[in-house]
Formats: C-alpha cells, sequence, structure tokens
C-alpha cells in the first residue's frame, strides 16, 4: 500500500511538448525529421519539374540498350553488342579488381614502412620518414600521372621487340615482356584434370591450417614448438608439384607471343592498371605506415620490457606482443584507409584504366544522356562496396578486439 | 535552437537556390547572354585549326570564329566571349546545364543527341567523316590491315562507336586506348602506345600538322563514317536557336553573295543585290525579326569574315592543317554548302 498519494495526474497540454523535458527532444526529433523530409522531397520535386522543363525524366531504362562501345580490360564476358548494364558490371569488377589488389599491398608496404619506421637504424628510419612525408603530401592523382608516364616512356615499344636484332627482349626465359603497353605474363592453360590439381592444392592448403591448429595446441598443452613454417611450405608445394607430374601436367603455360601489332597470348597487366595500383598503393600505404607506427607507439613499454625480461627476441616480441595489441587500435582507422583506396580508385579516368567511373559514369553516360542516372547509381554502387568494406572490416575487428567481460 | 537556426538557413539557401535556378530558364538565352555582356561558348580543349589558344592566349580557330560570330552579331563585339573547354565527355553536361550558350567542339549532328539528348543542331560548318592515322613506318596502307592493332580514341564520341562497327562488321579485333582529350591522344600516339589514332578527318589533319615530322604518318584513304559537325544549342529555346543558326547561314550566304569582311563597309549601300541589302540590314528588318540589331550579320563578318574566309584563315590549303574544300564547298562549286535564302 502506497504510504504516498499519487501525484495528481494532470491532463495533457499541447505546451509540454516544448517545456516538459520529458517530450522536448522527441519534439524536436519529430520536426527535424518532418523538415528535412520537406527539403528532400522539394528537392527531388524540384529536380524533377527543371527536369521535365528540359524534355527530360529519369529513367534507368538505357541501362537494357546496346552499348556499342568496346572496353580494353574484361574479367568478364563482354562485346560491344553487350547492353550498357554488362558495361557497368564489367567497370565495377575492374574497380574491385584495382581495389582489391591495392588493399592488399598498400597494408604490407604499410605495415613494412610503419615498423621500419620505428627501427633503431637511422638510415632505415629516415628512408621511411621520406616515404611515409612524400606520399602523403603530394597528391594522388600526380602520383598516378607520374607512375603511368613512368611506365610509358621507360618501356619498349611492342615493335622494338621485332626483327633479328630487337632493340628489346623478353625477360625471364622468355616468358615475359615488358612493354610501353604493359606488362605481358603467361597465362594458364587449364587441361583436362586440372580441377583435380587444384582440389589437391586446395586440401593442401587447408592441411596447413590444421596442421598450424594441432601445433599451437600441442604448445598450448606442452610447451614443445613444432617446426611450423618448414611443414607448411612443404605442404603448399610437395602434394600439388607430385600430383602435376603424376597427372601428367594437365596446366601448361600459354606465353605471349609477338604476333602482328601486339604481343598475343598470355595476360596483358595494362599500364593503366599498374600505374594506378602502384599509385594507390604506396600513397595508402603511407597512411597506413603512420597508423601502424601509432598503434605501435600506443602499445606500453612495459609490455615490450616484459618480454625482453621472459627472453624473446626483438622479433618475437613485435610479433607476438606488440602487434596484437597494436592490431586493436589499428583496425578502425585502417578500415577507412581501405574505404579511400577503394573511393579514391576512381581517379583511374586520369590514365584510361575502364573501371566504373570510367564506364558507367564516363562513356555511358555521355552516349545516352543519362546523367543523373547514371551518377545515382555510380553512388549507390561505391556506398555499397564502402558499407560491405567496413561490415568485414567490423567482423575481424571484433575478432581481434579486447574481449570485455 | 542551434539546430533550428541551422534548418532555416538551409530552407532558405534551397529556396533562394531554387528560384535562382527557376529564374535560369524561365528568361531566354538570347536576353541571358544580353545581360551578362558576354556569351558561353564550348569548345575543345585545344584542336589546332578548330579551337584553340594562341600564344597571347587569345582563343582562335573555325569554331571559335562561330563564337565570335555570334557574339558579334548579338552584342556587337566578337571579343565578348567566355569560351570554356570541354571533353567528349563533359560537352553535353556543360550544355544542358546551362553552363555554355552554344557548343562548337567539333560535334557530330546525329539523331539520339538531336532527339534523345535534347539538343538543337544549328547546321552543318563541316561535313566529316571518320578516319585513321598511323606511322608510316607500320607499312599499313588500309584500314583494313589494322586486325589487332592497339587504337587510341576519345571517349564519349561517336567515333568509338563507328571504330567498334567498323571493326566488327569486318570481323577484325582491336585494343581500344580510351583518352579524354586530343592531346593525351596525340601523345599517346606518338610515344607509341597504340599503332592507330582514329577520330574526325579534319582532326586528323589538324592533330598531324602540329607533329614535329608529319610526313612520318599517314592518313589512311577509308572514311568509315558521315560526321555532319556543327554547332548546337539547347532544345527548347528556339530564338535563341533561330539565332545561331541564321548567324552561321550568314556566313555562308555571305561567302556565295561575294560579301567578305574587306568590303562589309561599303557594300551594303552600295550594291543592286537585293538579298545582300536585307542580310546586311540595309534594307528589311531581318534583323529585328531575330531580335537583334539590324546590322547583326554586319558584325558577324567583320568579326572573322565570311565562311570562305574563315575556313581559308584556320584550316584552309595555305595553313599547315592543309584541308582542301571538298564537301564543304559551296553548292555552286559542287559542295554541299547551301544556306536556305534570306528573305
Ligand atoms: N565528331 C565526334 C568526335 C568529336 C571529337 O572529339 N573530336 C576531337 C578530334 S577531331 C576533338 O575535337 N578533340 C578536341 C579535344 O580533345 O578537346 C563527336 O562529335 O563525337
Amino acid at each position: 500500500m502506497a504510504t504516498l498519494t499519487d501525484p495528481p495526474r494532470q491532463s495533457f497540454q499541447i505546451g509540454q511538448l516544448i517545456y516538459d523535458t520529458r517530450y522536448r527532444s522527441t519534439t524536436i526529433q519529430v520536426v527535424a525529421f518532418i523538415l528535412i523530409m520537406a527539403g528532400i522531397f522539394w528537392l527531388g520535386n524540384n529536380l524533377i519539374t527543371n527536369l521535365a522543363e528540359r524534355g527530360k525524366d529519369i529513367d534507368f531504362g538505357f541501362l537494357g540498350n546496346r552499348a556499342g562501345y568496346d572496353i580494353n580490360q574484361m574479367l568478364i564476358q563482354y562485346s560491344n553488342d553487350s547492353t550498357h548494364a554488362r558495361a557497368a558490371l564489367v567497370g565495377i569488377m575492374n574497380t574491385l579488381l584495382v581495389a582489391f589488389l591495392g588493399c592488399i599491398t598498400a597494408t604490407i608496404i604499410g605495415v613494412t614502412a610503419g615498423i621500419l619506421r620505428l627501427s633503431k637504424n637511422w638510415i632505415i628510419a629516415r628512408l621511411m620518414s621520406v616515404y611515409v612525408e612524400g606520399f602523403r603530401n603530394i597528391p594522388l592523382l600526380l602520383w598516378i600521372l607520374i607512375i603511368f608516364a613512368v611506365v610509358t616512356e621507360s618501356a619498349p615499344r611492342p615493335s622494338d621487340f621485332r626483327g633479328e636484332d630487337a632493340e628489346a627482349s623478353m625477360i625471364l626465359f622468355d616468358s615475359v615482356a615488358v612493354t610501353n603497353r604493359g606488362i605481358y605474363i603467361p597465362s594458364p592453360d587449364w587441361g583436362p584434370n586440372s580441377g583435380l590439381l587444384i582440389a589437391i592444392f586446395l586440401i593442401s592448403f587447408v592441411g596447413i591450417f590444421v596442421y598450424r591448429a594441432m601445433a599451437r595446441r600441442k604448445q598450448e598443452a606442452t610447451g614443445a614448438q613444432s617446426p611450423v613454417f618448414l611443414v607448411g611450405l612443404a605442404l603448399f608445394f610437395i602434394p600439388t608439384l607430385i600430383a602435376f607430374f603424376i597427372l601428367g601436367r594437365p596446366v601448361t603455360l600459354n606465353y605471349p607471343e609477338l604476333g602482328g601489332f601486339n604481343f598475343t597470348g598470355g595476360i596483358q597487366l595494362r599500364n593503366s592498371l599498374i600505374a594506378l595500383w602502384i599509385a594507390l598503393s604506396l600513397y595508402t600505404g603511407a597512411f597506413i605506415a603512420e597508423i601502424v607506427r601509432a598503434g605501435i607507439l600506443a602499445v606500453d613499454k612495459g609490455q615490450t620490457e616484459a618480454s625482453s625480461a621472459l627472453g624473446m627476441r626483438p622479433k618475437r616480441t613485435m610479433n607476438l606482443v606488440v602487434l596484437p595489441q597494436a592490431l586493436r587500435v589499428i583496425i578502425p582507422p585502417i578500415i577507412s584507409q581501405y574505404l579511400n583506396l577503394t573511393k579514391n580508385s576512381s581517379l583511374a579516368i586520369a590514365v584510361g584504366y575502364m573501371d566504373a567511373r570510367a564506364t558507367l559514369g564516363g562513356i555511358t553516360i555521355s552516349q545516352t544522356g543519362r546523367e543523373l542516372e547514371g551518377m545515382l547509381l555510380l553512388g549507390v554502387f561505391y556506398l555499397i562496396v564502402s558499407l560491405i568494406i567496413s561490415g568485414v572490416m567490423n567482423i575481424y575487428n571484433n575478432s581481434v578486439k579486447l574481449q570485455e567481460r | 535552437m542551434k539546430k533550428s537556426v541551422f534548418l532555416g538557413t538551409l530552407a532558405i539557401a534551397g529556396v533562394a537556390a531554387g528560384y535562382a535556378a527557376a529564374d535560369g530558364h524561365s528568361s531566354g538565352t538570347l536576353a541571358q547572354v544580353q545581360d551578362r555582356g558576354s556569351l558561353n561558348c564550348g569548345v575543345t580543349t585545344g584542336l589546332a585549326g578548330f579551337a584553340a589558344p594562341d600564344a597571347n592566349g587569345e582563343w582562335e580557330g573555325f569554331d571559335v570564329a562561330i563564337c565570335r560570330a555570334v557574339a558579334a552579331a548579338v552584342l556587337g563585339d566578337a571579343s565578348a566571349v567566355e569560351f570554356v573547354p570541354t571533353t567528349g565527355q563533359t560537352r553535353f553536361t556543360a550544355l544542358a546545364s546551362g553552363e555554355i550558350d552554344m557548343l562548337a567542339r567539333n560535334t557530330t549532328w546525329t539523331f539520339s543527341r538531336d532527339v534523345d539528348l535534347a539538343f538543337e543542331f544549328t547546321g552543318v560548318n563541316y561535313y566529316d567523316g571518320q578516319g585513321f592515322m598511323v606511322p608510316r613506318e607500320l607499312g599499313v596502307s588500309s584500314a583494313l590491315e589494322l586486325d589487332g592493332a592497339t587504337v587510341c580514341i576519345q571517349t564519349g564520341t561517336t567515333t568509338e562507336l563507328n571504330l567498334a562497327d567498323y571493326f566488327s562488321s569486318n570481323n577484325m579485333s582491336y585494343e581500344p586506348v580510351p583518352i579524354e582529350t586530343n592531346a593525351e591522344g596525340q601523345q599517346q600516339y606518338l610515344a607509341g602506345a597504340c599503332d592507330v589514332y582514329t577520330t574526325d578527318a579534319s582532326g586528323l589533319a589538324a592533330t598531324r600538322a602540329t607533329f614535329e615530322d608529319p610526313d612520318a604518318h599517314v592518313v589512311l584513304p577509308e572514311i568509315v563514317s558521315k560526321e555532319p559537325l556543327g554547332p548546337l544549342v539547347r532544345h527548347g529555346d528556339n530564338e535563341w536557336g533561330d539565332i545561331v543558326r541564321w548567324t552561321l547561314n550568314a556566313l555562308i550566304t555571305a561567302e556565295e553573295l561575294g560579301v567578305t569582311s574587306a568590303n562589309v563597309g561599303e557594300i551594303g549601300g552600295t550594291t543592286g543585290n537585293p538579298e545582300i541589302r536585307r542580310l546586311l540590314g540595309t534594307e528589311g528588318d531581318l534583323g529585328a525579326m531575330l531580335g537583334l540589331d539590324a546590322d547583326w550579320a554586319a558584325n558577324a563578318f567583320a568579326a572573322g569574315g565570311n565562311y570562305g574566309e574563315i575556313f581559308e584563315g584556320n584550316i584552309g590549303e595555305s595553313t599547315p592543317i592543309g584541308i582542301a574544300r571538298g564537301l564543304n564547298a559551296q553548292w555552286t562549286d559542287g559542295g554541299l554548302l547551301y544556306s536556305p535564302p534570306f528573305r
């Protein structure tokens, strides 16, 4: 039974929406929401009327029409008879390719440079500072253009490889040609049984992980260390190599050969891809280096000292004590570097790399006049890719983050 | 409080922007150009003979002359032009968005650009076709020998569509190298990053003329498309479209009737030909019908002369570019230039 009488229940008054702290924030939010919605609606409406005034509408039908133009780098089947949607997809694949390659190399470069910048060796540390400052402080576009100019101007033309005493020759046992149009490397020819070979390779790959897990369990239980690296290396090569010869060499290499105007056969890594890839990796790598350095410095010095006191060598200290803790600090900002890299890849246009911006956001738009639709789609594409990257990286981040109880 | 002030500012800014935009389109392009006192004309990023800045930064060329003639007709001042360099990809957006009042950039009149992109081509100032240029040392003598070649093309042009059609219909393959501007194309081609450079034959001639050793390069005999190049404006503003169309026609008619930059001052008073008098505004009121001064056409001729003078002065056989009149001769000389009458 209540000892206090309930306060008299007042009836609700409209003024309470503003003066009563219980309702105020809701009121403000509702009003803001309505205003923003009205603003968006008004802008959209404005857009549609202005477009209509010029006899234009918003229509995505152009995506199903024949594109009519050719694209040099295609990861999926495409010809000028394909649709604009297909051309956009080719561009998207090219964007993803360079973003993927770029993220991997930028991470390797960045982590290495970040660690080396802390090196006690004066020259190495200074060199890394020069690299980091040079790349961080000069616009990416310039780096892309410089690297493109270097790879284009320094390499010989395909025609220089021709003739008895040719000016240029292929390298690595005549398997790779470095030209001013790109680097031609051998491509694999998948013969019969090559599926089996791949399966064997994948199984031995899984085997490496199984072995490592067993080794760790053994170490935790008994303290005995196993030769993880050597066994891993052996597992990586030996079963596949044996199978390769038993199966009668199912995979052969298709070497590039000079024919007509160009090298044919093999895979062509175009200069545009190489320049963009290198520039993105070095540029983003410089930022990642700083993040890694900051992450390492964030780990308490006592940790390093403690591990030296336990007799661990500096390399093991770095790998087993410092880096795992630094990762918690490093990963969130690295996610945004990956996002930056992916979005920066749209500078591809400067060297004629056919990414999504160049196909959907470039040629398709100017051939169909659908600027608005094309740019909307392009925006949605970059948004989705960015969200996926952050999603995946967040999962990883959660797995290394300090488990709080 | 802060939030509502912010939102209010936002709303006001939005409304203002909306009105500004709406305003920009309700009054005609002519009034806007007159208010502004200058003409915004879209041209190439640089193509010798057609549109390129000279040593003093003054734009000059065959397409530039059209812009100047329109500015002279509308504003009485051939130098009242803001030249806006556009690429194959940006030109249509620039025109559609109102950034430029007209586009004179080697642009081909096609069905879809006219109908679907909602532009109005106001005539043809150059009848062209697409050609191929290769280094002489390749020893190629026909475009049909180009199977497997690497080809530099400007993106967003009819060129890249024609190229795709030509190679697939002849069962040949090629590797496209997409480029943004003619300058970039020239550099890539000379660096050997592509074997072939393809664009409108006029553009090839103009590009080749700027090479250190033009004789080391040949233009192949095949012309694989029709490229009627002309100035264009936005669809829907017919008064403005008429002004650009009839300025071009006036330049062509002036050549036909023998009105030149040298005699434009007196011929209107001395001639017995009534069409010349109507053209120069000494008789009738054609200028007023366009909403311009009576001497609009005379001003246009004073700027750079008639069509023939513009052609000879910028790209004709006496210039390094050295293009013959060919299809671009007057109909009376066996060409295609045929302006409707001024009456
Ligand atoms: N006529 C074609 C091609 C026009 C074009 O791009 N022409 C080139 C060469 S003739 C050009 O004007 N380039 C100048 C520049 O790069 O700005 C079209 O309208 O699509």
